[in-house]
């Protein structure tokens, strides 16, 4: 039976968000027997509705809000409105992502203390260090079916990874493998094991790769303690006189307004939307926006260091068949600053279609130059490059001066500048990422710039200090004691590795927390 | 490993009828670069596009995105597209008119004829160059990236396969079956 909450019930807590952090705290607090409605600003899409099409499934779940860029990054050239490639529906981007589930390292938690003083970086150790969040991430790998862990087999590899196992291995290197992947590779918790279809970005047709959608989402639902709202789009987070946050303003898909009470708000709309949200909740008692006495909402914008190496061979690959991020070489993701950088980069296996292929490869591209490597389209393996880049407060989301949304709030604009240990780092993998297809034959290889932001991290960070960050350990906001950050805008650095993982983590020890300081009338 | 049969599978006059733009296609019009002289049948079927801008979008877009092996029939499919967004939208139509003639004005500039009529494509690449900045230029190239790669027939003349899911995924269907690296 699922739960139908009154606008009125001031006692259930509202998740703004229903992807890896937003779902996944919906459904572990509804597990507690806590009252959730989740708002959700997209529709609900069930797999059904997926389609085995790049430019179609793009606009039926993509988050195509106006967005603008500033800043010398390349997207904003040729992305001027897309900064970010995120998705707008139930499920939030854990509907298109990859599944690549890896742990943070030791170190990165306490980037500052590694990496020291880094000029131009706003670097700051996590108050939270890795034998804290053992615990949650073997329970997130649990709930996520990681392969690699929990006695779960990992995939086999496809024709993309046997060309980067095959180069690795001339290479010398020593870690890599299909992958520590949340997509089953046998049947478990009711979902079936991957057909290597592709088309992971645009929903997983058979279910095996883990989705808030058709996991959390549904069990939260089945205990009679979740609501989730799909098309409620939230405006603004309201606050009583004692400067707790008491109520959320959100639009329906009519366009009309509802204000839902709340005991508790927890945000949880990526990078971009939940830092928007907090600075256009400014009121009175919190001119600068809500949770912001430190300056640092919006700011530390993260997207990692990436770029992509597509190589050629004389002989067909086919790439595209099976699953999308289908291995990995780890062995350039430890710590080592005498490459000339610090942090670390993952190497994995990634292949578009050919519609992306084409609007990505090389953005703006023409002639034959351009049409040659299309030509070979077949005969390509490709691999994605992740890395650790560095926080700065002048990478930053911030309200448009001008431009506003329908609901006539100002639209986001995301400034971002690569750090010159972003530019050493990613000249470094596209040097080792040729190398990995140059060891096995490859004919020519193609340096692809970053893709509009998948990972969008730091814009609500962490920190021990309330004058260094927005939240605390738990993500509850340093200023507001009833008011959680439960996404990827909690991190308080990017580390070298996939960010789902560590936020479903985060969720689950947030829902702990929550719980206990309700039980504990703390807020 | 099984490897695609990328013989053209379909029959051109169907192919246009079922693009959106339904041009009128009568007659087989020979692949590679138009005639300059007649209009070409498929032209007269655009709505908003004129006759002579087409001919010289036609070679634009080959030119852009340069495929041999690809007849003009896929090229002609994706400027359809252009053309009915430029039905409704006549600020769109008139950029594209007039971008072609402005086109054609560079190239008899340097090379003393109309675009569609320089021999050499690399001659050819030199006139678009000199325009590449232009908001005319960079609407085409955006607009017909999409529009040719996004054609199923495309698709398999560069060896894609599109859709899997219906088809139970590669599973089954050689999602491993490389076979030219030992013991990978």
């Amino acid at each position: 039976m699922v739960a139908k909450f009154a606008m009125d019930d001031d006692s259930v807590v509202v998740v703004i968000g229903s992807g890896a952090g937003g779902g996944t705290l919906s459904n572990e607090l509804a597990q507690k027997g806590i009252k959730v409605v989740c708002l959700e600003a997209g529709g609900r899409h069930e797999i059904q509705d997926f389609v085995n099409d790049e430019w179609k499934s793009f606009s039926q779940i993509s988050w195509l809000d106006k967005r603008t860029t500033s800043g010398s990054w390349r997207v904003a050239k040729d992305f001027p409105n897309l900064p970010a490639w995120i998705v707008k529906a139930v499920g939030g981007s854990t509907v298109h992502w990859a599944g690549a589930s890896l742990r943070f390292q030791e170190h990165e938690f306490k980037a500052r203390t590694t990496y020291g003083a880094v000029e131009g970086a706003n670097l700051l150790d996590w108050p939270v260090t890795l034998a804290e969040m053992e615990p949650y991430y073997d329970k997130a790998e649990f709930k996520m079916g990681t392969t690699g862990t929990n006695g779960i087999p990992r995939l086999p590899g496809n024709n993309n990874y046997k060309v980067l196992a095959a180069g690795a291995k001339k290479l010398g290197y020593s870690e890599f493998h299909t992958g520590n992947m949340s997509i089953n590779s046998k049947p478990r918790d009711g979902r079936g094991a991957c057909q290597q279809i592709g088309f992971c970005f645009q929903g997983c047709k058979s279910g095996a790769k883990w989705s808030t959608l058709y996991t959390e989402i549904p069990k939260g639902e089945a205990t009679g303690n979740l609501e989730v709202r799909p098309n409620a789009q939230v405006l603004k987070i309201e606050h009583d006189a004692k400067g707790k946050v008491n109520a959320v303003l959100y639009a329906d898909s009519t366009g009309a307004m509802h204000r839902q009470k709340a005991r508790i708000v927890a945000v949880a709309g990526n990078s971009i939307e939940s830092p928007r949200l907090l600075l256009n909740s400014a009121s009175t008692m919190f001119p600068d926006g809500l949770a912001n006495s430190s300056g640092q909402v919006g700011r530390n914008y993260m997207r990692h260091m990436t770029g992509s190496v597509y190589a050629m061979f004389d002989r067909p690959v086919h790439m595209y068949r099976g699953t999308t991020m289908a291995g990995i070489i780890r062995d350039e993701s430890r710590f080592d600053p005498r490459r000339g950088f610090v942090g670390g980069y993952e190497m994995e296996t990634l292949s578009l279609g050919v519609p992306f292929m084409a609007a990505f490869l090389d953005p703006g591209a023409w002639g034959r130059d351009f049409s040659s490597a299309l030509d070979a389209y077949d005969h390509i393996a490709g691999m994605w490059l992740v890395g650790e880049d560095m926080p700065r407060e002048t990478n930053r989301v911030t309200l448009h001066a001008t431009e506003k949304d329908k609901f006539g709030l100002p639209i986001p604009n995301v400034n971002f500048d690569d750090h010159p240990n972003d530019i050493a780092m990613r000249t470094h993998a596209y040097g080792r990422g040729s190398a990995v297809y140059d060891a096995v034959g490859a004919t020519r290889t193609i340096h692809t710039p970053p893709y509009p932001s998948t990972h969008n991290l730091g814009t609500n960070r962490m920190s021990a200090n309330a004058r260094d960050g927005v939240v605390n350990k738990w993500g509850q906001a340093h200023d507001v004691k009833n008011l959680f950050v439960s996404d990827g805008s909690q991190f308080t650095s990017g580390a070298s590795e996939n960010p789902t993982l560590t936020i479903v983590a985060l969720a689950i020890r947030q829902a702990d927390y929550i719980a206990d300081q309700m039980s504990k009338r703390e807020i | 490993m099984r490897v695609l049969d990328k013989r053209t599978r379909f029959n051109r006059r169907n192919f246009l009828k079922t693009s959106a733009a339904s041009v009128a296609a009568a007659g087989a019009v020979s692949g590679g670069v138009v005639s300059i002289g007649a209009t070409p049948a498929w032209a007269e079927g655009l709505t908003a596009i004129k006759p002579d801008a087409a001919k010289t979008l036609l070679v634009m877009v080959r030119d852009l995105y340069p495929h041999d092996r690809l007849g003009d029939a896929y090229y002609e499919k994706a400027l359809a597209s252009m053309d009915q967004a430029a039905a409704k939208d006549a600020t769109l139509a008139g950029q594209l008119n007039d971008g072609a003639a402005n086109l054609d004005a560079a190239a008899r500039k340097l090379r003393n004829t109309p675009y569609a009529a320089i021999k050499a494509e690399a001659d050819r690449v030199t006139v678009l160059k000199s325009i590449e900045t232009t908001p005319f230029f960079r609407k085409v190239r955006g607009d017909m990236v999409v529009a040719l790669y996004n054609q199923p027939e495309v698709w398999a003349k560069l060896g894609y396969e599109g859709a899997s899911a219906e088809y139970g995924g590669y599973i089954h269907r050689g999602f491993d079956d490389l076979d030219w690296i030992k013991d990978a």
